[in-house]
This record gives structure tokens, sequence and C-alpha cells, in this order.
């Protein structure tokens, strides 16, 4: 969930970590090797080379997502994403599939709050099938849309809802907190997945309406990385995208602001056979001031044997079978999370004084300081670990877009690391006390439905 | 179309490139596939005899290193399934000088990510680190392989924390629906039937002398090998790896193989009651093949074919044209003896019974020819993508895991896609008849009996019984 984890690096000049001190005495430099420009209809385009498998991967972001949705069309922009694959003018209906497959390629896309993403990975031979099918798909949509196919790809999306929330052991928690987190009118506050009723109502109409609003070039942007001649993929890529016409611009959207004045305390029930307790709050958004130490909060509380609630509460008293915290980071704000599953013959109540008295530990001292450098030495590991992959989600092709989207433009790598290796013991125990309060989450509890 | 033209040889002239406006007429032609060019495995041996293989990748500065224990779950004696998954997990809870808390912390310290684990045919100790601290890390990862402790209250503690794994195993449609198709199609007693954890009564009755004995007799120098990957070279690795594992003197035993399990003879069907489901999780299938098949290259273009990619008939069918599911597929799972074939999905639950014929039309289907367009997708699919399959040095060192675990000839990636390429339809048709016989499957469903009893009993597929969770995957 927190951008750390599929932390991004493109090519960091190589510097040695020391195995005699393994604390990082300044971060490492990073150079980052990409071309940028624009097409005149306004479509971002960045270049990454990198030859170590004769792959490309094609990554293309819609700065669109669920946030943007009107009331009673909740899950129309992860809906709209699966009518992407169904065909185009020029590619009649499951040739998208058909031609990538028999290229040797993968693909997929995913839908959060902020933005549409759509993956190609694909044998470097077969780029120009790439560019084809996704220039095909962002400039004649609409010509091959049926209202046929809204039906189809909304049962579809039904089937996906049921078996990721309805049909899963605390699925339906999972979407009460954003209900419970987000003021009602907050786009935040409705599932990316939407409501059944609103999968239900959605029209041929609002298809049209979608596509012409956000799915122009000058709201997207595209990233070729891997095995490419950045020259030749230059010219591909204006060759089948420049006569795409520029879309009018969008609206950024303007939420209510978000805070939580108390303490909202809700109980469900599911069929499963152990308690759960979710706390939650409200907390800075991406890469804004706080988001990072939160991340690094995150993991002082849960990440390993030695941090404070998994020692606590999965180690020592064994109260607990699983606990896990961490920074949910988006655009327009984020929400910080524990989660913690009881053993059986324990209760969420216990699990919440468990917890709530190590976070009160953070709040009056702050952490060790080797807790916190071990914490830093893993994130740095995490920067060399992505640097390996170019495709798929959270590949090097992704976090170039996901850089470029946030605003930081795709450089921002540096930056990144170094929001986490500045930080300190003293700014972990300030972030709790600043952004943890008791007084002002929520706290929702799943408890076992009585068996019938 | 002249109008489209005109925009973009301004926008061309703007942008300074001389171009041709894009035919989208068809689809553009692809230029040849580019040759992928593995790099090569060096083979070593240390003092005590212990096999190291060697693959350099020096793109991004990790290492990755691997003791590979030629001994997993099948290994598992009778009464004690699930000796081998506890003992890899119990690996790094104590050893040498050091606490599982000491261990996780130093570990954790350098960067790396230390795991152990093990499948039904292999154990592991799997460290990931940052180059310049792998010498810092070698030691703690040869404790944790070589010199277990298997502390009592670290026993107890994993022991509480998997019975509760099974504990909630129980509310998921998605996990009892697999346990229970195991122990269909394998019954109680083939090691292959029961989840590779073990069960309650296992789990209960397993002490600290049953871990040691696992790690005495099957973590040995002959029957293990160390793999490793990334930016280190050979001469420069080989030291560290004499120093830390060059003394490992254990003698072991020898492996004994799982023995084939019987073939299934008649069609049966299994409802788990799961009331209030809102999908059927449904598995089909039977005993597949070991991984040593000679049909291994026709069989994977089969799968593709039928349910191994997101073309595959099953899911076109089941999900694309019917929207019966989110998404359908089958798999072989192959191992060193014959792991299950299944196809399976998540099934709206009042489209359980028109789903599960649809999935017996397509598996009935397989049967009859494929077209060569079909055939073709399917050998491009899985041989043009196989480059991507080597990018990490955990992708280097898993394939060559998977050569040692199955003794795969030295050529056998190089060869790879030209064996793909050479399947034929009366191959995939002959494996078709062989493997795939769809009046002898067992179909099992974990769903809601109450609202999808009467449509199963009406497909007559074979005797339909009715199961609790607790009669199909033990309580």
């Amino acid at each position: 969930m927190s951008r750390r984890l599929a932390v991004i690096a493109l090519m960091l000049l190589a510097v040695p970590l020391d195995a005699q001190s393994p604390a990082p005495a300044a971060p490492p430099s990073i150079q980052v090797p990409f071309r940028q420009f624009q097409l005149p209809n306004g479509l971002n385009v960045i270049l990454h080379q990198d030859k170590t498998v004769p792959v490309v991967a094609v990554n293309v972001w819609y700065h669109v997502g669920s946030a943007n949705e009107k009331p009673g069309r909740t899950g129309f922009a992860h809906l709209f994403e699966h009518l992407m694959f169904e065909g185009s003018k020029n590619v009649p209906e499951g040739q998208f599939d058909i031609l990538l497959e028999a290229a040797g390629a993968n693909n997929n896309g995913s839908t959060n709050n902020d933005r549409t993403n759509y993956v190609i990975d694909l044998p470097s031979n077969a780029l120009e099938l790439a560019l084809f099918l996704e220039s095909d798909r962002m400039a004649y949509l609409l010509d091959a849309m049926p209202p046929e196919q809204v039906n189809s790809q909304r049962d579809v999306v039904k089937n996906e809802r049921r078996q990721s929330y309805e049909n899963r052991p605390y699925g339906m928690a999972s979407l009460e907190l954003d209900k419970m987190l987000w003021p009602a009118n907050h786009p935040y506050s409705w599932p990316v997945i939407g409501h059944m009723e609103d999968l239900t109502a959605a029209t041929q109409a609002d298809v049209q309406e979608f596509f012409k609003k956000y799915y122009a070039p000058n709201n997207a942007s595209l990233v070729i990385a891997g095995d490419i001649d950045l020259d030749r993929t230059q010219g591909l890529v204006q060759k089948w995208f420049s006569e795409i016409p520029r879309g009018p611009a969008v609206e950024p959207v303007a939420p209510p602001a978000a805070v939580l004045t108390g303490v909202k305390r809700q109980t469900l029930t599911d069929q499963v056979s152990l308690p759960r307790l979710y706390l939650g709050w409200l907390t800075p958004r991406l890469f804004a001031p706080g988001d990072a130490t939160l991340d690094l909060v995150s993991s002082v509380l849960s990440d390993g044997k030695n941090s404070r609630l998994y020692k606590r509460l999965v180690y020592d008293d064994q109260i607990a079978q699983d606990v896990s915290a961490f920074q949910s980071s988006g655009a327009l704000g984020s929400s910080f999370l524990i989660v913690a599953t009881a053993r059986r013959g324990h209760t969420a109540e216990e699990l919440q004084k468990a917890i709530d008295e190590e976070i009160d530990k953070l709040r009056r001292a702050p952490p060790e300081a080797r807790e916190v450098q071990r914490a830093l030495n893993q994130v740095e590991a995490s920067f060399y670990r992505a640097m390996e992959r170019v495709g798929g989600f959270g590949g090097k092709a992704d976090q170039l877009n996901a850089y470029y989207f946030a605003g930081g433009g795709p450089d921002f790598f540096a930056e990144d690391l170094a929001r986490y290796t500045s930080l300190t013991p003293a700014d972990v125990q300030a972030a709790v006390v600043r952004w943890l309060p008791r007084d002002r989450r929520i706290e929702l509890v799943v408890l076992p439905e009585e068996k019938k | 179309m002249k109008a489209l033209i005109s925009v973009f040889v301004v926008l061309a002239t703007a942008a300074g490139f001389a171009q041709q406006a894009p035919n989208r007429s068809k689809p553009p032609a692809l230029a040849p596939a580019p040759q992928l060019t593995l790099p090569p495995i060096q083979k070593r041996t240390l003092s005590n005899g212990l096999a190291v293989w060697v693959v350099e990748a020096h793109k991004v500065p990790l290492v990755q290193v691997n003791l590979l224990v030629h001994a997993g779950s099948g290994d598992d004696p009778a009464g004690k399934f699930g000796v081998a998954s506890l003992t890899a997990a119990m690996l790094d809870e104590g050893a040498g000088s050091r606490s599982a808390l000491q261990i996780a912390d130093e570990v954790e310290f350098l960067g790396a990510d230390l795991g152990t684990s093990s499948s039904f045919d292999a154990s592991a100790v799997r460290l990931n680190v940052p180059a310049a601290r792998l010498a810092a890390a070698l030691p703690i990862m040869a404790d944790v392989a070589l010199r277990p402790t298997f502390p009592q209250a670290e026993l107890d503690r994993l022991r509480q924390e998997r019975l509760t794994t099974l504990l909630q195993a129980r509310d998921d449609a998605a996990q009892v629906a697999p346990l229970a198709f195991g122990r269909v199609v394998y019954g109680g007693t083939h090691r292959y039937g029961t989840s590779a954890m073990g069960t309650q009564a296992t789990l209960k009755a397993f002490t600290i002398a049953d871990l040691r004995s696992f790690h005495t007799t099957m973590y040995h120098p002959a029957g293990a090998t160390l793999v490793v990957a990334g930016d280190i070279t050979t001469d420069a690795v080989l030291p560290l790896l004499e120093k830390q594992f060059g003394g490992w003197k254990a003698a072991g035993a020898p492996r004994t193989p799982v023995a084939l399990a019987p073939q299934l003879t008649q069609a049966q069907v299994f409802i788990v009651d799961m009331p209030g489901s809102e999908q059927s999780q449904v598995r089909i299938g039977w005993v597949g093949v070991p991984r040593s098949t000679p049909d291994y290259f026709a069989l994977q273009v089969l799968n593709t074919i039928l349910g191994g990619s997101f073309t595959s008939r099953l899911n076109q069918n089941l999900r694309e044209k019917n929207q019966y599911t989110y998404g359908a597929s089958s798999r072989f799972d192959m191992r060193l003896s014959a792991g299950p074939f299944f196809a399976g999905a998540g099934i709206q639950t009042d489209k359980t019974a028109d789903a599960l014929r649809e999935f017996f039309n397509e598996l009935n289907g397989i049967g009859k020819p494929v077209s060569a367009e079909e055939l073709a997708k399917a050998k491009n699919y899985i041989a043009l993508g196989f480059p991507s399959e080597f990018e990490t040095i955990q992708d280097l060192a898993s394939h060559v895991e998977e050569m040692i675990i199955y003794k795969l000839p030295d050529d056998y990636f190089a060869r790879y896609i030209a064996n793909i390429q050479a399947v034929t339809a009366a191959a995939v048709q002959k494996a078709a008849a062989t493997y795939i016989q769809p009046g002898k499957f067992a179909v099992v469903i974990a769903g809601d009996r109450k609202a999808i009893e009467t449509g199963v009993q009406g497909l007559k597929l074979g005797t339909v019984r009715v199961l609790t969770v607790d009669e199909a995957i033990g309580s």
C-alpha cells in the first residue's frame, strides 16, 4: 500500500554500501537516464533504456480514478478500465489480447482513487504492436463500443467485487473503512470497486462522456522502458499518437476538508472465525511533509519480528495472529491503518489495549536509533531491488509514471529516498504525536457471526 | 482520413521528425523476435562436496544466495505430514548463538532479506542482500541453514500460528475448495492429499525431536546445492562460501520418492456447504503428471489453450462470453510425482450449474483438434514471452533451482523455445486424450448448498455428495 514497498529507482550510480557500518552515511546519488518530451496534443512521454533482457514495458497512466466519479456512478472508473480491453475502431473485440499473446506479451490494467494505469510487457521486437493498440484505444475506443459491451463487463466487475469483497473473509470491512474515515462527500469515501447498484446503473452515455472527458492524450502519460532505441522509439510514438486530438482540460478534483474530530467506533459481523480490529487515522497526502515519516512509523510498528507491535502482540503476548501498520498514500489525502487479528480466545479489546500501550510508548519517547536505522537500511535496499524489473505494476516504467503524476517529475528518485534517509528517531516520535492521536480516529471491529 | 493526415504532417514537422502516417488497417508487422542470451551457469564444488552453481548478473548491486535442500513436504514421513514445512519455518527461530529476535534484527539491519521455506519437492534458505554486505550476511545464513537450535518456545509459538492459519482457511471458500479437492483426488494417506503444513493432529503432535530428525537426515551437503545469482564473480564468492559452508559434514539419508497416486476412475461431485456464499469456488480435475513427463512441452501448449492465459478457452467462455466469473483457469501442478491437474474459478452462486456445464464443454472440447491459429498463438505466447522470466536475480536463481530439483539437462533453457515451437497439433490432441478425461474427473464446489444443489444435481455429472467443511478438509 505504501509507495516505499514499490519504490522506484533507476540507475543508481554505484555507491557501495559499507559492510562495516551498514548505516548509509549519505543517500546514494541517483542518476536517472530518461528522455522526456510532449506531443503537441499534450501527451507526456518518458523513455528509459535498459537492455538487460530483450523486453519492453509500455505503461500508460490516465490521470483519472474513482475520485473523479460522480454521485450514483461509483466504480465507474474501474468499469471503464475493463472496457479499454474490449476493442477499438481498428482492433476488433477480443483482438487486443489475442494479438498481444500471439506476440508473447502480457498486459493488465488497474484503477485506484487517483489514476488508471495500463501495462503491456512484451518482447522488444513487438514494441510497435503495443503502440498501435494503445494509440488506437486512446483515439478510437468509442468507435467500437456497443451497449452490450458495457453489460458484459459490468457483470465481470460484479464478479470481481464478489470475489474480492463479499466472498472474502473480512472483505466487507475493507469497504467500510473508507466510509468511516472520509466525510460522505469526499471522493475517497466510496470504494474503487463501486457499489453494486451503481454498477447496475452505469450506461452507454456514461461511457461516452467519461472517455471524452478523461481519456484524452493531454490527461495521459506514456512511459516506454526497456530494450529500446531512444530515437527510433520517439519516432514511433510520434507516428502512432500524434493524430489523437487534444481533449478539454480536466478540472482538478476539489475535495471537501477531511478531519476526524473524535472517535468513530463501529462493529460488523462476518462469517469468520476470529475477531479483527482496524484502527485508522487521516494523514498527510502523498509526498507532503509527514507522509514518509508515517511510512517509517509503520516500519517501526510492524515490519519484522522486532517491530513494536509485532513483538508485543504476536511474538511476546501471542494474543494476535497478525498485525500490520501502513500509510496508504493518496493524491488528495492519506490514511494510516493498523490491522490486527485476534488469536482464538482473545478479543479485539485486548488487541486495542496492547496497541494503544505501544503507541503511547512512542508518543512518550523516540524509538532507539538502531530501530530507525534498521528500517532505513531496508528502505535503501528496496531501492536497489526495485531497479531490477522494467515492467508490470511497480516496475520501473510504472514508477516513472508515478513520480511524473505526483508532480515531482520522473527524476524524483533522489528526493524520494532522501525523504526517508533524512529522518531521525525524534521525527518518528513527533509524527506519532501529531498524526496518531487516540481521541481522533476510527475503530472498526469485525466479530464472528453466531453460528446458525 | 485526409484531415487526419494533414494534422499529422503539421505535428510531425513541429517535432522535427520525418514520419509516415500510421496505417491502422492492420496491426504492424513484427520484426524477428530478439535472441535471448542467457548468462552461463558456472558449476563449482566446495571441499565437502557441496555443489555451487553461479550465474553472474551485474546490473544491480545485489546478490542472491540460495541453499537449496533436495527434500520437501514430499519427504514427510507417514504420520508426520507437515514436518518439512515446520522444520524450514523453524530454521530462523534460533540458530548458532543467535535468538530468533537477534537473527531478524541483524538481517534487517544489513538491508538483507533472509527467507526459509519449503515446497513439496525442496526446501530452501534464500538470502537477498546488497552485494557489499554479502560477507556480513553469509555467516547468519549459514547458521540458520546448518545450525538451527529449534527452541521449544518458538516451536510452541509457530505451532499455534499454524493451527490458527488452518482455522482461518476454513472461513474462505477460495482456500477450502483446493484443500478439499486435494483430499478427494489423493485421499488422506498420499502426501499430496494434505496441505504442506499438515493437519491439526500432526501439528499438535510435533516435538523438537521430529524437527531435529528431519533436519539431520535431510539437510546434508550431498543433498543440497548452493545457487548464487547477481553482482559478484564466481572467483569472489567461492572463498566466502567455502568459509561458511565448506565445513558442513552431515551424512544425511537418501530421499524416499513420493509414490505415484492411483488415478481416478469415475466422476464424482462434492458440494462443500458454505452457507451464504456469494460465489461458488469450483475445482475440477484429477491426478496430473510429474515434472519429468515426456509430454511436458505439449502440456504447456495444451494448458495455455485450455486455461493458462487470458485468451484461453475457459476464460473466454466463462468470463468474457458468459460473465459467470472474474476469471477461469486451469493448471498442471507438476511435482516430482504426479501433482494435480485442475480447472477452477469463483462463480457467482446463481450461475454455478451453468458454469459447470461450460467447464465441461471446454474440457471435452479440448480433445478435438486445435486450429493452426490457436496453436501458433499459444506457442508464441509461451516462447516469445520466455525472456521476461530471466530479468531479476531471483528469476535467475529460481530457474537454476528448477534445473537442479528436476534434473533438467544443461541446455534445457537454451532449447526451451525450440521445444515449445516444435509442439504439433497432433501432440496437443494426444496429450488431451491422455490427460484430460472429464468423464473421470472429481468436481469440488465450495458454496451455498441450498442455492446450488438442485442445479448441480440436474447436470448429472456423477454422484453428488454434500460435505461439511469439517468432513471435506478435516476438523
